[in-house]
């Protein structure tokens, strides 16, 4: 089978689906590689690179569309492009089917199968083909990079001959893989990086990278990403205000503002208002990584970069990652190198497209002129849901005192129930056993009651002194033994005398013992 | 002398039993209140010898006095740490007595029987006592002597194993005969039948086959416990010996036993009771021996265990100001109780906050840890319980475990499914840096693993107790 990588066609889109290091990879796998001349110039990647690699260089868009089997490309195909589709042929590229269903239409028509590089699950297995997270990485550092350049002062602080230089302060919103990026690229810079994020398990990262979680004073259960396979979901209009109200706060003092918040396959929220624009400082920079859906802030005008009235910096751009397109054509051939490896089990250049795979399932969305948009969900959980904490419940007094009256309560029925079965059990003994028997059996009752009473209040590091004095004292069974000795028979005298000299052991040892311990207590 | 006297002096004798135990709420009133045993005890074999129906007291007096010999030579060399066998091998003793005091009563009762009227008259003493019974009476007595006997043989055998379990003597982990519980439940059974048998006829047979029974019973229970639960062993033993106590005393009418029995009876009873709290488990879970039963499989331990040498544990406790240590078990082992004390001393001359939080199940009897550190002259004011110390463990900067482990696994508190979920324990992760002193990497006696040993602000100090906390001495001057 041949893999075939044509020239971009959208105006400035500078990366490429193939680079010659993945060509080699991909011939490992068994299969014929073709690039379109001149799709790798403005990555870097010569021709001569290409053929040097063993990658045929075609001359025209139509003969490499015609010539290849599997076609892998970074932008969503043009309807020019899908018209060359055939039955026979796979597409791997970014599609966006979501948003792009005409074009899904088109090609499920031509009864090709379509890989969307964007619908990868976000699976652990399948985070080597995720190129959304690759782009993203790129976008974050890239931003950084872009607002550091229109920015006049230096990130980090310095104190030099020539006067002290404050440190930039950087607000990151949306601690994702981009957020995340432009966290550690700011703060290898040396800014006083501060980040934000509607998810709160993700303060830990943020913290782990360098920066300062900014934490709202809000009660709400904020849901975990887990739910959304690790994506944020739209929150609550109370949530909401409070955010914005400690964007508010924070504006005026911040130098650089990027904003990544994205949710899946809704337009950006509006996280950064006119009025903290306003109050931002002349010479203030906002990177704006949402433009593409709308912008984070409303002021972003999308591929534009354009200064307020007063004076700060609104960066629109969305071709982030083309911008770094060496970078990018790497990761993401390399992406789409691993994509193949999972379609190509047998490593013998032919795609097994196997519906049962999770991942490729997943990123198919149009196959044997079926649209298999959108996919069922996974069956593997993006990120285990984080265990509920049980969450200990401050009582008001009212619940605590009835609480406490309850328990009250239980004691009492526990204490009377007590009472009179006991009660009831003595007077029932008392029908039927003899007065002498009773008047024993009171006895009895009457000390097992002082005994309870009494040992509660022992005290818990005397126990061991406690059981060596009730051992010396249960040796008052010598009193039966005394009593039989006198008794006539030898066995009698015998047994009572051996029981005596046990006793003895005991009643000596027990007390000794016990002394000793206790006089071994001292205070300081 | 007058059967009144014996009574009077029997009131006093009950009387000051009560106070001594009582007077055991302080360490300083404990003092005082061994004394009121010790003359408690001595007025009531004064005045039996004295009383009605004894004989052959000057016998009597040379057999208590070489027991006595014997119990003061053993009282005085016996080790702090080997604590825990002396009492259970006490209990033993008590147990015996009991078995033979019942057939005693046994025999003279088939001898006061077998006389004619004539010849009962004549009969003063115990002898005499039984001769003034009537059949009723007499069908009582022997349900009594029956159950004093049967008490007694559980308590003697149980007693000889927990000896031998505490001694070392025995293989402390819990074995059981093919059949387990269903063995002795079917002794238990039998001896029913043999009560039912007896009580018809009066015979020494079935008194004879149930003893047997009853000493199965013993020994088999407690082989079927493992070392872990031997506080309540014993503490459940002592409640035997003194319910022993109380059924001879009710066959012999003689209510001191009755008393005495009662009180030492409910005292070990409510000591089980707090032990199996603070372990979280039912007494009836303990006394059938082995954890119960996990819903489910433990929680995978993540981490490794990070060792430590003497010098980073010097410097971690000369930068502390406050230290607090958890001894267990594996303290009382080592013996290394003095080298604690040592430390304690040296640390608080350098004015650190040294305290000790005491598990109520560390070690193999209750209360067995504040002995050994009193033995070790640690004072008790800064030797706390649980319950006072485990809130101050987040303010402290160095917590030093040593030779403990399930009193101290966080487990009990994070994983449902642990065999010990639930068992209070000393929250001692919560401290800026934890230190356990440990043999080796094994999980102990339970076989409990400890995410503890896992925590990142866990250093494991191995060795052999007393070697270690010596080597930590040589660097703390």
């Amino acid at each position: 089978m041949r893999i075939g990588t044509p020239r971009e066609v959208l105006q400035g889109e500078a990366r490429v689906a193939m680079t010659p290091d993945s060509a080699l990879q991909l011939q490992k796998l068994g299969y014929d590689c073709a690039i379109e001349s001149g799709a790798g110039d403005r990555a870097g990647f010569t021709d001569a690179a290409y053929a040097a690699a063993g990658v045929e260089v075609v001359g025209s868009t139509a003969e490499l569309w015609e010539s290849s089997d599997i076609i892998a490309k970074v932008r969503p195909p043009t309807e020019e492009e899908v018209g060359y589709l055939s039955s026979d042929k796979t597409l791997i590229s970014f599609f966006y089917p979501a948003s792009n269903e005409n074009l899904m239409q088109l090609a499920a028509d031509k009864g090709a199968s379509v890989v969307a590089m964007d619908m990868v699950p976000r699976i652990s297995r399948a985070q080597k083909m995720d190129a959304l997270s690759s782009m993203a990485n790129i976008a974050g550092y890239r931003a950084v990079i872009e607002a550091g350049n229109n920015f006049g002062r230096f990130f980090t602080g310095q104190i030099t001959a020539a006067g002290k230089v404050p440190p930039a302060k950087v607000l990151i919103v949306g601690a994702g893989v981009a957020g995340l990026a432009a966290i550690g690229t700011s703060t290898s810079l040396g800014a006083i990086t501060y980040a934000f994020d509607v998810r709160p398990e993700v303060a830990e990262q943020v913290e782990s990278m360098g920066a300062e979680f900014v934490y709202l004073d809000f009660e709400e259960e904020q849901t975990d990403g887990a739910s959304s396979g690790g994506y944020a979901a739209v929150s609550s209009p109370e949530f909401r205000e409070a955010q914005l109200a400690k964007f508010r706060e924070l504006a005026p003092e911040m130098d650089i503002v990027i904003t990544t918040a994205l949710i899946p396959n809704r337009e950006a929220p509006e996280l950064w208002t006119e009025d903290m624009v306003k109050a931002m400082k002349p010479g203030s920079v906002i990177v704006d990584l949402a433009a593409e859906r709308g912008g984070n802030c409303k002021l972003t005008v999308k591929d534009e970069k354009f200064v307020t009235e007063n004076g700060v910096t609104i960066i629109g751009y969305t071709d982030f990652p083309s911008r770094m397109a060496t970078q990018s054509s790497t990761l993401y051939s390399t992406n789409i190198r691993h994509l193949m490896t999972d379609l190509t089990p047998e490593k013998d250049g032919m795609p097994v497209h196997n519906m049962e795979d999770d991942v490729i399932r997943g990123a198919t969305i149009a196959h044997a002129n079926e649209i298999t948009f959108p996919p069922p969900p996974p069956k593997v959980k993006a990120i285990a849901a984080a265990p509920k904490k049980a969450a200990a419940k401050e009582l008001t007094p009212e619940e605590k005192r009835a609480q406490e009256v309850a328990a009250f309560k239980a004691q009492t029925k526990q204490q009377v129930t007590l009472l009179a079965v006991g009660g009831a059990l003595l007077l029932g003994v008392g029908l039927v056993a003899p007065a002498s028997f009773m008047q024993h059996f009171i006895v009895f009752v009457l000390a097992v009651f002082v005994g309870f009473q009494v040992i509660w209040g022992v005290s818990h590091s005397l126990h061991t002194p406690l059981m060596a004095v009730t051992n010396a004292i249960s040796s008052i069974i010598i009193l039966g033994a005394l009593m039989q000795i006198g008794s006539g028979s030898f066995l009698v005298i015998l047994l009572a005398a051996l029981s005596v000299f046990m006793a003895g052991i005991n009643i000596f040892g027990g007390f000794l013992v016990t002394r000793r311990m206790l006089a071994m207590f001292q205070k300081s | 002398m007058d059967f009144g006297f014996t009574t009077a002096a029997y009131v006093v004798a009950a009387v000051l039993f009560i106070l001594s135990l009582g007077g055991l709420s302080g360490q300083e009133s404990a003092k005082r209140a061994v004394w009121y045993g010790i003359v408690g005890m001595g007025l009531a074999v004064f005045a039996t010898l004295i009383g009605p129906g004894s004989g052959l007291w000057l016998l009597s007096v040379l057999l208590i006095a070489a027991g006595g010999a014997i119990g003061f030579v053993v009282a005085t060399r016996v080790q702090m740490t080997e604590m825990p066998q002396l009492v259970a091998a006490m209990h033993s003793l008590v147990g015996l007595a009991a078995v033979f005091v019942g057939y005693n009563a046994h025999i003279e009762l088939a001898r006061v029987l077998a006389m004619d009227d004539t010849a009962r008259l004549t009969l003063d003493g115990f002898a005499g006592l039984l001769a003034h019974k009537s059949s009723v009476e007499i069908s009582i007595l022997r349900v009594e002597l029956f159950l004093g006997v049967f008490i007694g043989a559980v308590t003697f055998t149980g007693s000889v194993v927990a000896y031998g379990k505490l001694a070392g003597k025995v293989s402390s982990a819990a074995t059981k005969l093919p059949g387990g519980h269903m063995l002795n439940a079917a002794a238990a059974g039998l001896s029913v039948l043999s009560l039912i048998w007896y009580f018809n006829t009066g015979g020494f047979f079935p008194l004879f086959l149930m003893t047997l029974f009853a000493l199965f019973i013993g020994y088999h229970l407690i082989m079927g416990i493992g070392g872990a639960d031997m506080p309540v062993v014993v503490s459940m033993l002592n409640s035997y010996s003194g319910w022993a106590a109380a059924a001879i005393g009710f066959s012999l009418g003689n209510d001191l036993l009755i008393v005495v029995g009662a009180l030492v009876g409910s005292s070990g009873a409510i000591l089980s009771y707090i032990m199996c709290k603070a372990m979280n488990r039912s007494f009836v879970s303990v006394i059938l021996g082995g954890f119960g039963g996990a819903s489910g499989p433990a929680m995978e331990v993540e981490g490794e265990q990070i060792a430590i040498d003497a010098d980073g544990v010097a410097t971690a406790l000369e930068e502390a100001d406050s230290v607090i240590i958890i001894p267990g078990y594996g303290m009382a082992v080592a013996q290394a109780q003095q080298s604690v004390s040592e430390l304690t001393k040296r640390l608080r001359a350098k004015g650190k906050n040294v305290r000790f939080a005491i598990h109520p199940v560390a070690g193999r009897l209750p209360g067995h840890m504040n002995v050994l550190l009193a033995e070790a002259k640690v004072p008790y004011d800064i030797v706390l319980e649980m319950d006072e110390i485990n809130d101050d463990f987040p303010d402290t900067d160095v917590v030093i475990v040593i030779g403990s482990n399930d009193i101290v696994n966080p487990a009990a508190q994070d994983d449902p499914n642990s065999p010990i979920a639930g068992m209070p324990v000393l929250e001692c992760w919560k401290a800026k840096q934890v230190f356990v002193s440990k043999r080796g990497q094994g999980t102990g006696y339970s076989g409990i693993e400890n995410p503890l040993f896992f925590k990142d602000n866990t250093r494991m100090f191995y060795g052999d107790a007393k070697k270690s906390l010596d080597d930590l001495l040589s660097k703390i001057s």
